[in-house]
């Protein structure tokens, strides 16, 4: 499609382009019910907190506690005796039940927030801590999928972009003397480009011959992986007198400074994410790019009649989720696991976890970032949980896949809790917009 | 149909109320069983594998729950999901206020490293790796001691007895991913079935691993045992009667292969052994070249726990007991006498120092 036909007047198939363009960014917002049913103000806002999205993640999160809860209760081995004798004496089931929820429970918050049964202040809050240095990576990469989301790619790639830019970040971190502030930043470009460049494969490959981005990136993941894992095979890229697949450990001066001294893990790397998360927000609300990146999600028949290269656009996205997802490597190497090189299992599942977080967070900034701290703290406390009440891990990842269960299907959540749906309300004009929207076009 | 479902339901409530029908425990049971415990803590952090990865895991594992039920000694154990588990939860352990923490996989030296140097009071074990400095010189930490195992030792009597064994003059090997701890079996492979060669002038074939090189077969994984099934297929198309596969349970895999080839073809076994461990495999297992990590961390547990820890490095060989070749069970009638009094030659000139087995991955 060329340009002149945005002046309007071509087929009458076309939507008019600039009607069209707009309305991609208003849609994913619920819209705001215009001539609400009468009653006080208190219980309108309640009932969209509750029936909004944000209120539809929170309690799905509530949820999957309160399962979560069940499966621990069931798994403990004091439970499973009490449930044997119920009848005789019942309480005990509810005692044993209770003793291990509550425990478990308490364990998961001291590993997060703030531990009730440590010596000093310092090692208490080391809890929190230790929640927002595992949240970095996971809002980074999923600052990314968000992009990516929002411009209608499911980019399931991430995975392989951490590694590579871990392997970029790591690379200049250990092969390179440089001084301080210049190595640090050049180890994370190195990571941004890294990530980057292999995401602009799949974006290329979408934008020229149309090839699917899922297929395509979960392909690149497994070529990542391998990838890494040849490298470090490479005498070059292993430790002198040492051929454990490992990279010699990284240079002082490429490390992300400590936020709060040796004894924390947490790093500069957070700052960036937050940063990250002031850029996105002004790139896909405030910037040309951004609302062409959304045009595209919306409708990319319209945005290419508006004059958009979607091909172009599409590469952008990527690169820009890709670059996103580096970062998230190189904190991880340049912060996180305090310079002790590069493994193969450096990038974790962080870009697995990352797609969660996005979707948990409605990919918007800052819906990501409260979901990666929500995920950093549940596998901060996971850790504890594991180690004090013997607990097994794997319920916390049940717990993740719950979460991400009852956000997929917010209906059951609203079942669950009786709650109106949205659409009863808010319906009586959205279906008519959307229909017009359709007539036109 | 709606009859049904409701007989369903009721059986399964009648089901679930007979079962806990059960007497309850008289309330005066108290929890002083473990009176006699001793205070000592130990603790494992396990690497990616998890505990029930029927390799090193696992035995150390096993070895650590023997010296809670043997020495009375507290036991406490976390699981890593991935690599970025393995700093918090060393951590972890060291909150819960353990004495001895061992990890288990080269893959937590740093986190042990960084541990041991920031917890001088906290002893350490670490299996399957020593320490290094960030450029890569071995140093010792006066808490942390490196659990070693010089496998290419009994590796080496595994190889001879397969290249006497095998009746096509060809036999293979292949590993899960090519760390030093598995490439060790095959540099000992190798040289062994060379030993036989040079003893008896014959050309027996080892597929799998070019030891000069450092090359070979590797499935890139230690969980997917279909790998093993196609890698022990392939070699079986090739000729070879005799495999060793070292890559934990995906060696499971190449067991089926061989047994649906059902043509005499035999499996060597490692870590443990399979004989016994795997007991459908036990009909095609001609031996197993055992590592034996349980009794090291038992060991290292029980004099940790009796106040005399040291950091000095514990070698498995032959010699101190730490590697041994598997009996062959039922195999022993395949093996002729000649050949297995000659695998007791080497053994006992390996322990005597006579030879030495080399491997670019041997402990230093």
């Amino acid at each position: 499609m060329t340009s002149t036909s945005s002046s309007g007047t071509g087929a009458g198939d076309q939507t008019p382009p600039v009607a069209a363009a707009p309305e991609p960014a208003a849609a994913p917002e619920p819209a705001p019910a215009p001539g609400a049913p009468t009653g006080s103000r208190w219980r309108q806002v309640a009932l969209e907190i509750a029936t909004g999205s944000a209120g539809v993640t929170v309690l799905a999160v509530v949820l999957a506690l309160l399962f979560g809860g069940v499966l621990i209760a069931a798994a403990d081995p004091t439970v499973q005796a009490a449930a044997g004798y119920f009848f005789a004496r019942p309480l005990d089931l509810f005692g044993a039940a209770w003793h291990a929820v509550s425990q478990a429970y308490a364990a998961l918050f001291s590993g997060a927030v703030y531990d009730v049964e440590a010596d000093s202040f310092a090692r208490g809050i080391k809890s929190l801590t230790e929640t927002l240095t595992l949240a970095t990576p996971l809002i980074l990469a999923g600052l990314g999928l968000g992009i990516g989301f929002r411009a209608s790619l499911f980019n399931i790639g991430a995975q392989g972009q951490v590694v590579l830019g871990a392997v970029f970040a790591g690379y200049i971190g250990f092969a390179f003397q440089l001084s301080a502030p210049l190595h640090v930043l050049l180890a994370v470009l190195g990571g941004a480009i890294g990530g980057g460049l292999w995401a602009a494969i799949a974006g290329v490959l979408k934008a020229r011959t149309g090839a699917n981005e899922v297929i395509v990136t979960i392909m690149l993941n497994n070529i990542a992986v391998y990838l890494i894992a040849y490298l470090l095979s490479l005498h070059s890229w292993q430790r002198p007198n040492s051929n454990n697949p490992q990279s010699p450990a990284l240079h002082d001066s490429s490390m992300f400074p400590l936020l709060l001294g040796d004894g924390f893990r947490l790093h500069a790397g957070f700052l960036l994410a937050i940063v990250a998360c002031l850029v996105v927000w002004w790139l896909m609300e405030r910037s040309t790019l951004g609302f062409q990146f959304r045009a595209v999600g919306a409708n990319p028949e319209a945005a290419r009649t508006a004059g958009i290269s979607v091909a172009t656009v599409t590469v952008w996205v990527m690169v820009v989720a890709g670059a996103l997802a580096g970062l998230a490597g190189a904190a991880q190497i340049l912060g996180t696991e305090g310079g002790s090189g590069l493994t193969e299992g450096i990038a974790g599942t962080v870009g697995i976890d990352a797609i969660t977080v996005a979707l948990l967070g409605r990919s918007k900034p800052l819906g990501i970032f409260f979901a990666g701290i929500l995920f950093g703290a549940l596998r901060a406390g996971g850790v504890v949980m594991q180690a004090r009440t013997g607990t097994p891990i794997d319920l916390v990842l049940v717990v993740q896949s719950l979460i991400v269960l009852f956000i997929a299907a917010p209906p059951l959540v609203r079942a669950v809790f009786r709650l109106p749906s949205p659409r009863s309300h808010v319906g009586a004009e959205t279906p008519s917009a959307l229909t017009a929207k359709e007539v036109r076009a | 149909m709606k009859n049904f479902i409701r007989v369903v339901a009721l059986g399964g409530t009648a089901v679930l109320a007979l079962a806990a029908c059960g007497s309850a425990p008289s309330a005066s049971t108290s929890s002083s069983a473990s009176a006699s415990a001793s205070s000592f803590k130990a603790c494992m952090v396990s690497d990616a594998g998890g505990f029930d990865d029927k390799s090193f895991n696992q035995s150390g594992y096993e070895g650590l729950k023997k010296a809670g039920t043997d020495l009375g000694v507290q036991v406490k154990t976390v699981e890593s999901k991935q690599e970025s588990d393995y700093t918090p939860n060393v951590e972890s352990m060291i909150s819960e206020k353990c004495d001895l923490i061992i990890g288990v996989g080269f893959a937590l030296e740093s986190a042990i490293h960084k541990a041991a140097e920031a917890n001088p009071k906290v002893n350490f074990a670490l299996v399957d790796s020593s320490f290094s400095d960030a450029s890569g010189n071995a140093v010792t930490l006066a808490n942390a001691k490196p659990i070693l195992f010089d496998t290419a030792q009994a590796a080496y009597l595994a190889g001879y007895v397969a290249a006497g064994v095998s009746k096509t003059k060809t036999v293979a090997t292949f590993g899960g991913k090519q760390y030093p701890s598995v490439t060790i079996f095959m540099d000992g492979f190798v040289d062994g079935v060379a030993k036989y060669n040079e003893d008896n002038g014959t050309a027996v074939k080892t597929l799998g691993w070019d030891k000069a090189a450092q090359t070979g077969s590797f499935t890139g994984t230690f969980d997917d045992q279909s790998t093993g099934q196609t890698q022990g297929k392939a070699f079986l198309d090739q000729g070879a009667d005799i495999i060793m596969p070292v890559a934990g349970p995906v060696g499971l895999g190449t067991v089926a292969a061989i047994q649906a080839a059902n043509n005499g073809s035999m499996l060597i076994g490692v870590d443990s052994d399979w004989a016994l461990s795997n007991p459908s495999a036990a009909s095609i297992t001609l031996t197993s070249v055992m590592k034996e990590i349980g009794t090291a961390v038992f060991d290292t547990v029980k004099s940790a726990s009796a106040g005399t820890f040291s950091s000095d490095p514990y070698v498995g060989t032959l010699k101190n007991g730490g590697l041994g070749l598997a009996p062959f069970h039922d195999m022993e009638s395949a093996v002729s006498s000649d050949l297995s009094g000659k695998v007791d030659a080497l053994k006992a000139d390996i322990i005597a120092g006579k030879i030495t087995v080399a491997s670019a991955s041997t402990p230093k």
